[in-house]
């Protein structure tokens, strides 16, 4: 198998669909308002004249990207591309604001080939054993893992305790405007139609973290100071990014494990998975109070976490042909449509296909390195731009790209809502962060909820009578306990606590 | 004086078209929308995509796909139905444009769209796990007959097209349709990932999407709800062969214009569509989603869909659903 396998990769067709493949998932990926979704769908049609290896290698090589570049502009802008990017966007965004931009994208891309490459070896060695467990994850399990993800972002945020709770409150509210998920009733929509299905959150996310932050600049106003910001050499940014991926390899290997065995499970993804290796690398680290203020021990443990989760997702789709997500539903798609059947037989029957998958997913993560490296290099530039010309532009294409996501204009209302409440949010010192992964999550934690409840005719006993559901919602319930306490221990100091909450210069 | 002038002018195009559907030989001068009500990576997106890609070879300008998903279908059944009919926006209406009105979700019906030509016909199945005690259809239904409500069932969000499918069956077999309990899913994936997690006894998905991991020997097919087995699995009993009242049902997907979409526009689209389903692109396309070809134009298809409608509409009222 290897040989035909190698060989099956190392073909000049298949290299070039994967280095134009990680290019369009760049270009992709760093525009805000395009998802990895959208990317791979567009995708479909051209891989029906491709050849089986290098259909797939299209796919993964776009995902793969356009993980990573949906971090360029969440650093450069403070726009994040995905909500996985959304757990470390404030660390990334203010360091590059301290002139390091390069670095900590060169950190955020090596990081995220480190994830990627990771996740595939986990995949080669064990994929047909973690699916087995994967498939395993009913309504129960999926409630408490959600329920593990909101919990980490009260463990990971940047606040107080009961500022986090604040903040993961509003996105939770945010996330039950439209219809009911079980009995189809419409909630807070006033009659409108297009609030029905909700607020959506890429809309959610650039108003929160974009437009409040073109708000905090009107505000400065003519005073700002820097009218641009410094680049680094690429010599300098390089060096000091590869220098800190050394110090952090610890944190690294563990998110990427991590973030593999999270993505693999069907109910997660790159955003539960990112959240929490991000809460665990706070915990672990000797400095977790430059957590949301610039930590690249964060940036490194989400970014690496997320990209292991892409490949992680492969599993369930891989060994049962039940797609995890909606890249791995289209990949499905494209598999058959190349008359291979996704299940455990594809490993005996077709190896050479699923060597060549692996193999076509780790040269992506190589060309990525190359690929990003130009993208990030080309797009730092733009903060050669001086701010009073920057500033309106972002605020033109964060409501341009709302938008266009969802082609209604009430995504520009969202926009505009959510930006002012993110100014004053911010100006509180409320983090925003779990604001955001609340209305992610917001609804698979109450679908997963209701239908336990409907299986259970009401019965909360049976949320703890499988076994993995009854791990998952002990460790729930005792991280619950150890945040209640921490709030007390807050409070009871009172000020005292004041110094954990950044306030604004 | 100016409805004088309408009145001139809707004779004269009244006149004309007759002439001008016999020709068919509209054809789009600059891109035209492909509307998908239902998300990325789902069964009617690849279809869709599918034709989409062979219409925009076809007739030389793009033909954009997107995904008007939420509120169960309605957002993109009404974006097609209320585009202008103008041949440069069509979409792929489904079986859900017959069941939405019923349950009240929308006051859009078949009327409101111009049906061109059936794409994809997609019967249910009633699937268990492997392991399962349940070996045939008979098993299952005697088991929920003897212990109502003990069983769970998942496929789809309640009023569903594969709920319709189980809660169908059991009332058309004199049974309450609540004897095997319904449990809402986001779509025919993670109710079978429910059901390989032993979360539910029973999936009624399209056969088509089970087909996978039924080969595997992960799952068991006590029946398929069509009037003939499937080639892909011949093993499988049709519902037609083994249930007493003969049930059977199916989803549907077709590609259709905006209401009131001109004949000559409508035949140019069905002629260009018929030719491609005989294409062998397509048949390999079909056959590898274990689907067979589907044939059908406009004038039948709207036929087809107006009994599906009754149909759809009798079952919905037996169910305790319709509004």
């Amino acid at each position: 198998m290897p040989t035909d396998a190698l060989a099956a990769v190392f073909t000049a067709d298949n290299l070039t669909v994967i280095v134009i493949a990680t290019l369009y998932g760049t270009f992709v990926g760093a525009m805000p308002g395009l998802t990895a979704t959208m990317a791979v769908a567009l995708l479909v049609p051209f891989t029906y004249f491709m050849d089986p290896v290098p259909a797939i290698s299209a796919i993964t090589a776009t995902t793969t990207t356009a993980i990573f570049a949906g971090d360029i502009a969440g650093a450069l802008l403070r726009m994040p591309g995905t909500p996985a990017s959304a757990a470390y966007v404030d660390d990334s965004f203010r360091l590059s604001q301290e002139g390091s931009a390069r670095k900590i994208l060169f950190v955020s891309l090596l990081t995220a080939a480190i994830g990627g490459i990771v996740g595939v070896a986990i995949l080669a060695l064990a994929a047909p054993q973690l699916a087995r467990f994967a498939i395993g994850f009913s309504s129960f399990e999926n409630f408490w893992l959600a329920t593990l993800g909101i919990t980490c972002a009260i463990l990971a945020g940047s606040g107080t305790v009961a500022k986090n709770f604040a903040s993961l409150f509003l996105g939770l509210f945010v996330a039950s405007i439209g219809i009911d998920v079980a009995v189809g009733h419409p909630r807070f929509t006033f009659g409108n139609v297009e609030l029905y299905d909700g607020v959506s959150f890429i809309p959610a996310m650039i108003g929160l973290f974009a437009m409040s932050e073109v708000l905090r600049n009107a505000r400065a106003g003519a005073n700002v100071e820097r009218l641009t910001l410094s680049l680094e050499s690429v010599a300098a940014a390089l060096s000091g990014a590869v220098g800190a991926i050394g110090r952090l390899k610890r944190v690294i290997a563990q998110s990427s494990i991590l973030g593999t065995l999270i993505g693999a499970l069907p109910g997660a993804g790159a955003d539960i998975a990112a959240w929490i290796a991000y809460a665990l690398a706070k915990r672990g680290s000797k400095t977790p109070e430059r957590f949301g203020k610039g930590s690249i021990e964060g940036i490194a443990a989400g970014g690496s976490a997320n990209n292991a989760g892409v490949a992680g997702a492969w599993t369930p789709a891989l060994v049962f042909g039940i797609p995890g997500d909606s890249v791995t539903a289209i990949a499905i798609g494209v598999l058959f449509m190349k008359g291979l059947t996704p299940g455990p037989q594809i490993f005996t029957n077709d190896p050479t296909l699923v060597g060549a998958l692996f193999g076509s997913f780790f040269v992506a993560n190589i060309v990525m390195v190359f690929t990003g490296g130009l993208a990030i290099l080309a797009a730092t530039m733009i903060l050669k731009v001086p701010r009073t010309v920057l500033m309106p532009m972002v605020l033109l294409s964060s409501l341009v790209g709302a938008y266009a996501i969802t082609g209604s204009t009430l995504a520009i209302w969202i926009v505009l809502v959510l930006g002012i409440a993110g100014f004053f949010m911010e100006e509180n010192g409320i983090p925003m962060a779990p604001a955001i992964l609340g209305i992610v999550l917001g609804r698979v934690l109450e679908d997963n909820f209701m239908v336990s409840m409907m299986k259970s005719q009401g019965d909360l006993v049976a949320f703890f009578e499988r076994p993995v559901a009854a791990v998952l919602g002990a460790l729930t319930l005792f991280l619950w306990a150890l945040l209640l306490i921490r709030a007390g221990l807050q409070l009871t100091r009172g000020r005292t606590s004041a110094h954990l909450t950044p306030e604004e210069t | 004086m100016r409805s004088l002038v309408s009145l001139v002018a809707a004779a004269v195009a009244l006149a004309a078209t007759p002439a001008l559907a016999q020709d068919c030989d509209w054809t789009p001068e600059r891109a035209v929308t492909y509307v998908v009500p239902w998300g990325a990576g789902g069964g009617t997106d690849a279809n869709s995509r599918m034709l989409a890609s062979l219409l925009e070879k076809k007739f030389g300008v793009p033909f954009n796909v997107v995904n008007r998903t939420g509120g169960n279908g309605v957002t993109g059944h009404s974006a097609i139905a209320h585009a202008a009919p103008d041949g440069y926006t069509v979409g792929a209406v489904t079986v859900e444009i017959n069941t939405m009105h019923h349950v009240g979700l929308t006051d859009m019906t078949r009327e409101d769209i111009t049906p061109i030509a059936l794409v994809d016909i997609v019967p249910a199945s009633v699937l268990v796990k492997a392991d399962s005690e349940y070996e045939t259809l008979e098993d299952l239904l005697a088991a929920a007959k003897a212990n109502p409500g003990s069983l769970t069932a998942s496929g789809t969000s309640q009023g569903g097209i594969w709920h319709l499918a189980l809660a169908g069956l059991l009332n058309a077999e004199g049974m309450d349709p609540a004897a095997i309990r319904w449990i809402p899913s986001k779509g025919a994936a993670p109710a079978m990932q429910e059901l390989m997690a032993g979360g539910v006894d029973v999936a009624t998905p399209a056969l088509s999407e089970g087909k996978a991991l039924v080969e595997q020997g992960e799952l068991k097919a006590l029946a398929y709800m069509h009037t003939d087995r499937m080639k892909a699995l011949p093993d499988v009993p049709t519902t037609a062969e083994v249930l007493d009242s003969g049930w059977t049902l199916a989803a549907w997907i077709t590609i259709s214009g905006p209401g009131g979409l001109p004949d000559d526009i409508t035949c140019s689209y069905e002629k260009a569509v018929l030719e491609i389903v005989d294409t062998p692109e397509w048949a390999e396309f079909k056959a590898s989603r274990g689907a067979d070809v589907v044939k059908m134009g406009s004038d039948e298809l709207a036929a087809y869909m107006e009994k599906s409608d009754a149909a759809l509409g009798s079952t919905i009222q037996a169910i305790g659903l319709a509004k």
